[in-house]
């Protein structure tokens, strides 16, 4: 027996992958240079980057911060950088800062807007997110008050006096079945808040304010501007848009006949006009609608029309929720007895609405983009703003900087909307 | 139930069965909502009237057949100041047309290149196009539009600048194209004698194309054989109008801008609002029309590819009969409501001064005359007749390449 064998006995120590086929090169070969076609592109994207931030990091950093004019801007950067640098001009933007995000908003009272946004980020998370405790909702149902009461200013009592409208139908709707019957009771609930809102909330606010004189300074709608504009014009419209939508897409829904034509007419009218005819009406039609003699304010309007427009495009996402839930859904909750407003409640719009974020969020987003458009009707948002700026003879002739800072505001906003909406499309994501 | 609740065995009728029995509720419902509705439209077209009453202003349309006093310097068809409110409208209209259809053509192209390459495996551009697609998507499409008119007014050469025996700037394209900062300066076509000639050998061509896809489609299928379609296609598309030009010895010429003493004159200008609005507008649909496509194309499963790549077809045949028609009906609707914002976005040209429809009309016309209702109504109802007539369009479209199942 020789020892000589002819299969090696013992195994080879492991080795590792050659050099090609671990790590960044290989990431590089599969993802940047897996053909010649796709070799060439990823050069000429690189070229193309390469030009691009060797152009736009030196203007961005060679810059000035201070001047008072566009000129004085140019020359200070060619005295620091040399002749000939472009640069830019930032000092536009330190200047006007303060205008761009407040408007024409009192100076003194900028804290009001900020405390109110601030109050905004308690005021929604605990919509936003499930783990922070129910109570606070409680304070997100106050928040339109506060909201209201701090932009506006003016007497404490006037959002009260409104809140106690609300108050009046739980009241009514809780105490009074006992006395007059349930019917009565849904019908005084809905009545007595609008009586006391069209009738006695105003006298009631002025009488306490003469008898308890609480209030802050009042700011007029004239003043409110920029991005504070926009931002509040987007808070209405999307807190409202939301349950106005619900309803017109169940009532595009139903079977009532005539419930059915108002809400498709409602709807399609909307739908088929840009957002801009229905500014004009805004602007120069609405009050002719009102009794002869009232007149209130532009932005009241304005935010009452983007609401409006907004409602009706949240009606068609919300209705593609809803064609998207199987009918057994709706069978099975009539199975249980659940009447319709509780099979809708309880059954039809959580899986709706959960089918419906992405869209939903879409159109918050689109909603608050079409914001700007206030300032072709001549309110003074951002864009509005830049225009007057561009008109001044010291900035005549500055174009990114600003439109840039402008830009990146929305920018900010709309970007995290819609990672928030991806989120919350994981966590919901129950399928498998 | 005592005998006065019953007449023979009929139950009595009792007014809260109105309301619990299911048999009426839905009418009582409807009842009182269109009572409700009509007494709330009612209240509004009253105040309306008495309103207008106080005013002076009866609601009427004559104000339309009045002559309207200004000018509209991008126009489609004749216009001067001494016409019709109502023209001024007609030319309002086919302007916001123009752009509207210039804009979907362009916003088409870049954005399914977009949505494709943003599938690419190529790590960069994919990359590339995300950043541009949530860039664009994510900023109001006002400020493209203002931020696009005012980068070219600022960078483009101002008018007086090619003016002179040495002018700072000059035409480009051999002379025949001036950039300005009013607006481009292109040659115009006169169409001389014999033209016509060229014009229906060039429909005819078309015709042809279509004669010959058709047969072609029709031979493939007898014999299993492929002709270069596209080859024969162009060619159809362009010898036979070339040959009629040249053997009616050049009927058509191009009329060049020539700088006269303060202007130009001679061809045909694009107004720097035009190309402003229309390059805005392009590149914000082109961001969601991008992410429509990716959306189509992820939508056909992996599976069709791999059968396809089983069958043997090779990767472009593969996208172009296997994937594309699939996806196609998932690309379409939201394509199609992508045009629709657009030409509703074409009425932000007022920002820049544009004279769409809604410059005119509601516009300048409605400022002039006062007539606010009036102007508004048929501002409106252009609109929506515009975007009535393109989803009946889609339905139909929809209807037609419905997935035909068993």
């Amino acid at each position: 027996m020789s020892d000589i064998s002819y299969v090696r006995t013992e195994m080879l120590g492991e080795k590792p992958a050659p050099a090609g086929q671990t790590g960044a090169l290989k990431w590089a070969r599969e993802n940047l240079f897996s053909s010649v076609w796709s070799s060439l592109l990823t050069l000429l994207a690189l070229f193309f980057v390469y030009q691009f931030l060797s152009f736009v990091l030196p203007w961005m950093f060679q810059s000035s911060w201070t001047a008072s004019s566009l000129r004085e801007c140019r020359e200070a950067i060619a005295h620091t950088y040399g002749e000939g640098t472009e640069g830019a001009c930032w000092a536009v933007i330190n200047e006007r800062y303060n205008q761009l995000l407040f408007g024409f908003y009192p100076k003194e009272l900028y804290w009001r807007p900020i405390l109110a946004f601030i109050l905004l980020g308690a005021a929604l998370g605990p919509v936003l997110f499930e783990k922070l405790p129910r109570k606070m909702l409680i304070f997100t149902a106050l928040y339109p008050g506060l909201m209201f009461w701090l932009v506006w200013g003016g007497s404490v009592w006037f959002p009260i006096s409104v809140y106690l409208g609300f108050a009046i139908a739980y009241f009514a709707s809780a105490l009074l079945p006992a006395a007059i019957g349930a019917l009565g009771a849904i019908i005084a609930a809905m009545v007595l808040p609008v009586i006391w809102w069209l009738l006695l909330a105003g006298p009631f606010a002025e009488v306490l304010q003469n008898i308890i004189p609480m209030g802050i300074e009042t700011v007029s709608s004239d003043q409110l501007g920029g991005f504070t504009l926009s931002v509040l014009i987007g808070i209405v419209g999307i807190s409202l848009s939301l349950p106005i939508g619900i309803l017109l897409a169940l009532g595009r829904q139903s079977s009532l006949f005539v419930v059915k034509t108002i809400c498709v007419g409602f709807i399609e009218f909307i739908r088929g006009v840009p957002l801009i005819t229905l500014l004009f009406v805004a602007s120069t039609l609405l009050n002719y609608f009102m009794p002869p003699g009232t007149s209130f304010d532009l932005v009241l309007r304005v935010m009452i029309m983007v609401t409006l427009f907004a409602s009706a495009y949240m009606a068609e996402v919300i209705r593609g929720g809803l064609a998207a839930i199987p009918t057994g859904q709706y069978e099975a909750a009539d199975a249980l007895g659940l009447d319709f407003w509780k099979a809708t409640r309880l059954i039809i719009m959580p899986q709706a609405l959960k089918i419906s974020i992405p869209n939903i969020v879409s159109n918050f987003i689109g909603l608050f983009k079409d914001t700007t458009l206030v300032s072709i009707i001549g309110l003074l948002d951002p864009i509005g703003l830049t225009n007057s700026i561009r008109a001044n003879q010291e900035w005549n002739g500055i174009v990114w900087e600003l439109y840039g800072f402008v830009a990146l505001l929305f920018f900010i906003v709309c970007f995290s909307m819609s990672r928030y909406s991806m989120y919350l499309e994981r966590k919901l994501k129950t399928g498998h | 139930m005592s005998m006065a609740d019953q007449v023979g065995n009929q139950p009595v009728f009792r007014l809260s069965m109105l309301l619990y029995d299911s048999r009426y509720r839905s009418m009582t419902i409807q009842t009182i909502t269109l009572i409700l509705f009509m007494l709330g439209v009612g209240w509004l077209l009253s105040n309306a009237a008495s309103n207008l009453a106080a005013l002076g202003k009866p609601l009427g349309f004559g104000f339309l057949s009045q002559p309207a006093g200004y000018d509209i310097n991008q126009k489609l068809i004749e216009y001067d100041n001494q016409m019709s409110h109502g023209r001024a409208a007609l030319v309002g209209i086919l302007n916001t047309l123009l752009v509207a259809v210039l804009g979907c053509i362009t916003a088409t192209i870049i954005g399914v290149s977009v949505g494709v390459l943003r599938l690419s495996n190529n790590w960069v551009i994919a990359k590339l196009m995300t950043v541009y697609i949530e860039i664009f998507r994510n900023v109001p499409v006002l400020l493209w539009i203002v931020l696009a008119n005012a980068v070219l007014i600022e960078n483009l050469p101002k008018i007086s600048t090619f003016r002179g025996t040495d002018p700072e700037s000059s035409l480009i394209l051999w002379g025949s194209v001036a950039p300005t900062n009013a607006g481009i300066f292109t040659p115009s076509p006169i169409f001389g004698e014999g033209s016509n000639v060229v014009w229906i050998v060039f429909l005819l061509s078309l015709v042809a194309m279509w004669f010959f896809g058709r047969w072609s489609k029709a031979r493939q299928e007898k014999t299993g054989q492929v002709l270069p379609n596209f080859w024969i296609k162009l060619g159809l598309f362009f010898i036979p109008a070339l040959a009629a030009f040249y053997v009616m010895g050049r009927p058509i010429t191009l009329e060049y801008p020539v700088m006269e003493r303060f202007r130009f004159g001679g061809g045909y200008v694009i107004r720097m609002s035009l190309i402003s609005l229309w390059l805005a507008l392009s590149l914000y649909t082109a961001a969601f029309i991008a992410e429509a496509v990716r959306a189509g194309i992820q939508a056909v499963s992996k599976g069709q590819t791999e059968a396809a790549f089983a069958l043997g077809l090779q990767p472009g045949r593969t996208m172009s009969l296997v994937v594309l028609p699939q996806a196609l009906r998932v690309i379409i609707p939201p394509l199609i409501s992508q045009y629709l914002n657009l030409t509703k976005n074409t009425s932000l040209a007022a920002a820049v001064g544009y004279m769409d429809i809604t410059g005119t009309l509601g516009g300048i016309t409605l400022n002039q005359t006062g007539r606010e209702m009036e102007s508004l109504i048929v501002l409106m109802a252009c609109y929506l007749s515009i975007s009535i007539t393109v989803s009946i369009l889609m339905n139909w479209y929809n209807e037609k390449i419905k997935m035909r199942e068993r």
